[in-house]
């Protein structure tokens, strides 16, 4: 893994949103700089939901606060509708930026404690209300009950309401200004285990109600197959592996992504139980080791894997990419998909 | 012998037993009852899991177990650890039985370390004020502690802070101090929770391999059935404040009665499930604890819900040990298959909650 590379990019007409070469550095102190993401590359076509996985501290965040611009862009393009984002400023940037909302992953703290919930989800209606046309209190209903959250709880403060709850309100709120892209970040890793089944269909009847293209950012590999129809592994800043959901799973190639497989506590098929051990200790970001970036803690690093960094290559015959020397040997004669 | 020590158990007894677990906190809007009537067993050597969401009394049960709870609870029932009334030892300000015969695990270890103190101080501290040692006998111990867990490069990093590891070392060294009293019951409090996946399962077999080797019993607290399933002896699942099914864990996941435990269970997305499968969630929310209804807790909520789950609370039926469960329409058997196809043919529980809808 720990590879870059843009053969992944599939140059598609309905391709919505398209990230080339993306850079996010951070300032540590002492001029130290913390390397979030370098050089990722990969695409979302219109109405797909792309999923993005990895261990904390691989990058999968800041990609998308890169995307709408939360944080600020080092090098790289994020192409959407046409335009690059990373270029926009001032006006041009605040425009965009209603065609891409995020949920997040605290429900409670990403809303205003002080507010109305009906109020919270108005006030981008409030401010853009003249730019996308006649709205009425009528929307802010049909919104609350679309998430279902009664509409006759809106003049309630959002402490009045559960996590899930809070978690309803914040997607109802990221609907408001009817977007294109909805950019979730962890958003049910808050919340407790019954009351996450009921967010992600949630999420999926939205999508298909308001036509979104979905770019879904989560550590846990369950939750990621079920709501993405293709996945990124990220580590450490880089694309390990990219492709069709059922092509990561059926097939994961890259032994970083047959790892995280083999952690969890009843492991992919996929893999063998023993693929998971490969220790505990993420590489400092500030000083990410050389050629493929989890070399140290593969199982499968050679010499070329310490000085060459792998690019992403097609592996198989399907909808499948991977960053990586030594890859685990994948059946391409096996019917695909 | 500072310590409260243990007795050679009867072959049979067990090390921990708790019966008829109460704890209540008063609060503005009433008394908040957090734990209501828990008993269970623990054998030497063996690992119960307690499995519950948020709310449901899990971490609550372990902090009374510990002497963990403010003043203002209210706590009545028996705790028996080896033969010694619980409750009367942390009556009594019993010193070194609390951290050193029992000890616990937290979830996040950056709040149970100081930030200020070297991993290592920490460790020897509780070894010099528990088991007396010399400043430089606490030292080295520490040192071999932390290899004991597993910390690479010991020697180092017992001269280092908290912020200099990362989240999995943490958890090590907090494992490693909840060690070294060589205790003979570790209760871990979700402790893989603030971690990632390839970590969990790293902490999850080192406290696996510890258990077994010192012949420690354990306590596993966790909202993750899978992990529960992987790991425990035995499993409890508690929902508001109540153990409502109890088995060893084949048996409860082979055939599990409660439909909240099916309900679980079923909520959760699997890897093996196909892309884009369509949840099965459990409507509705965990109830309020203020004021709960003399009503089995989770009828509002459950598709086999009659209307005698609605007067009084279902007892958790069967012998202490075997396999119990508090529902009078159980999944899996002739009443639970009567109550489910009654519901479909109303459309409606006895709540009121509808069902064969979705959402």
């Amino acid at each position: 893994m720990a590879g870059s590379g843009r053969a992944q990019l599939r140059g598609r007409d309905d391709v919505l949103l398209e990230v080339k070469d993306l850079v996010v550095h951070f300032g540590a102190g002492r001029r130290r700089v913390v390397h979030a993401v370098s050089g990722v590359s990969f695409d979302v076509a219109e109405g797909e939901t792309l999923g993005i996985v990895g261990e904390s501290g691989c990058g999968k965040s800041t990609v998308a606060r890169a995307i709408i611009r939360l944080v600020d862009i080092t090098a790289g393009e994020v192409l959407f509708e046409g335009r690059d984002l990373a270029g926009l400023e001032g006006e041009e940037l605040r425009r965009v930026r209603p065609r891409l909302q995020m949920i997040f992953q605290d429900p409670i703290s990403s809303l205003n404690p002080r507010r109305r919930v009906r109020d919270v989800i108005a006030e981008g209606l409030a401010v853009w209300g003249d730019d996308i046309g006649s709205w009425s209190h009528d929307r802010i209903d049909e919104l609350m009950e679309a998430v279902g959250v009664e509409a006759r709880h809106g003049d309630r403060r959002p402490h009045e309401f559960s996590g899930g709850q809070c978690q309803r309100i914040g997607i109802a709120r990221a609907l408001a200004l009817d977007p294109k892209v909805l950019i979730c970040d962890e958003p049910v890793s808050a919340l407790d285990v019954s009351i996450q089944a009921q967010i992600l269909n949630l999420l999926q009847d939205m999508k298909r109600r308001y036509g979104l293209t979905v770019l879904f950012i989560s550590h846990d590999l369950a939750v990621v197959k079920n709501v993405s129809d293709r996945i990124v592994v990220m580590y450490l800043g880089k694309v390990c592996e990219i492709g069709s959901t059922a092509e990561i799973y059926s097939r994961p190639a890259h032994p970083y992504t047959r790892a995280l497989l083999a952690s969890i506590p009843e492991p992919a098929a996929a893999v063998a139980a023993d693929e998971g051990d490969i220790g505990d200790e993420l590489p400092s970001a500030t000083a990410p080791p050389s050629g493929c970036r989890f070399h140290t803690r593969c199982p499968r690093a050679t010499e070329v894997c310490r000085e060459v960094e792998p690019v992403t290559e097609p592996i198989g015959d399907g909808d499948h990419y991977i960053a990586c020397h030594h890859p685990v040997a994948v059946d391409i004669t096996a019917r695909s998909r | 012998m500072r310590s409260v020590g243990v007795g050679a158990l009867m072959a049979g007894d067990p090390l921990l037993s708790v019966r008829d677990l109460h704890v209540r906190f008063a609060t503005e809007r009433g008394d908040v009852n957090a734990v209501n009537g828990v008993s269970f067993d623990l054998h030497e050597g063996q690992t119960l899991a307690i499995v519950g969401e948020s709310g449901s009394g899990k971490s609550v049960t372990a902090k009374t177990l510990m002497n963990l709870l403010p003043r203002s609870a209210r706590v009545s029932g028996e705790v028996t650890y080896g033969g010694h009334d619980v409750r009367a030892l942390a009556a009594a300000g019993t010193k070194h039985f609390f951290g050193v015969q029992m000890t616990m695990v937290f979830q996040d270890p950056m709040t149970s370390l100081n930030p200020v103190k070297r991993v290592g101080e920490q460790i020897a501290e509780t070894l010099r004020y528990h088991l007396g040692r010399s400043r430089s006998e606490a030292r080295s111990e520490a040192v071999e502690l932390l290899d004991t867990v597993g910390v690479p490069e010991p020697a180092r990093r017992v001269r280092q802070y908290p912020h200099e590891l990362s989240g999995g070392l943490r958890q090590r060294v907090v494992i490693a101090m909840a060690l070294a009293c060589r205790p003979r019951l570790l209760i871990a409090d979700e402790p893989t929770t603030a971690v990632d996946v390839t970590v969990q399962k790293h902490l999850l077999d080192l406290l696996d391999d510890l258990r077994r080797r010192r012949g420690m019993s354990m306590i596993l607290i966790t909202h993750d059935l899978g992990v529960a399933r992987g790991r425990a002896d035995d499993v409890a699942v508690m929902y508001a404040g109540r153990v409502v099914e109890t088995a060893d864990a084949d048996t409860l996941f082979a055939d599990m009665r409660h439909p909240y435990t099916e309900a679980l269970l079923r909520s959760i997305p699997r890897i093996e499930d196909p892309v884009h499968h369509r949840l099965d969630p459990i409507q509705g929310r965990p109830p309020e604890s203020i004021d709960p209804p003399e009503a089995c807790a989770f009828a509002p909520r459950c598709a086999y819900a009659q209307s005698d789950c609605l007067n009084g609370v279902p007892e958790l039926d069967g012998l202490l040990g075997l396999h119990r469960f508090a529902c009078l329409h159980p999944t899996g058997t002739e009443r639970g298959a009567a109550a489910m196809s009654a519901n479909q043919a109303a459309g409606v529980t006895a709540a009121g909650m509808p069902v064969g809808g979705d959402r």
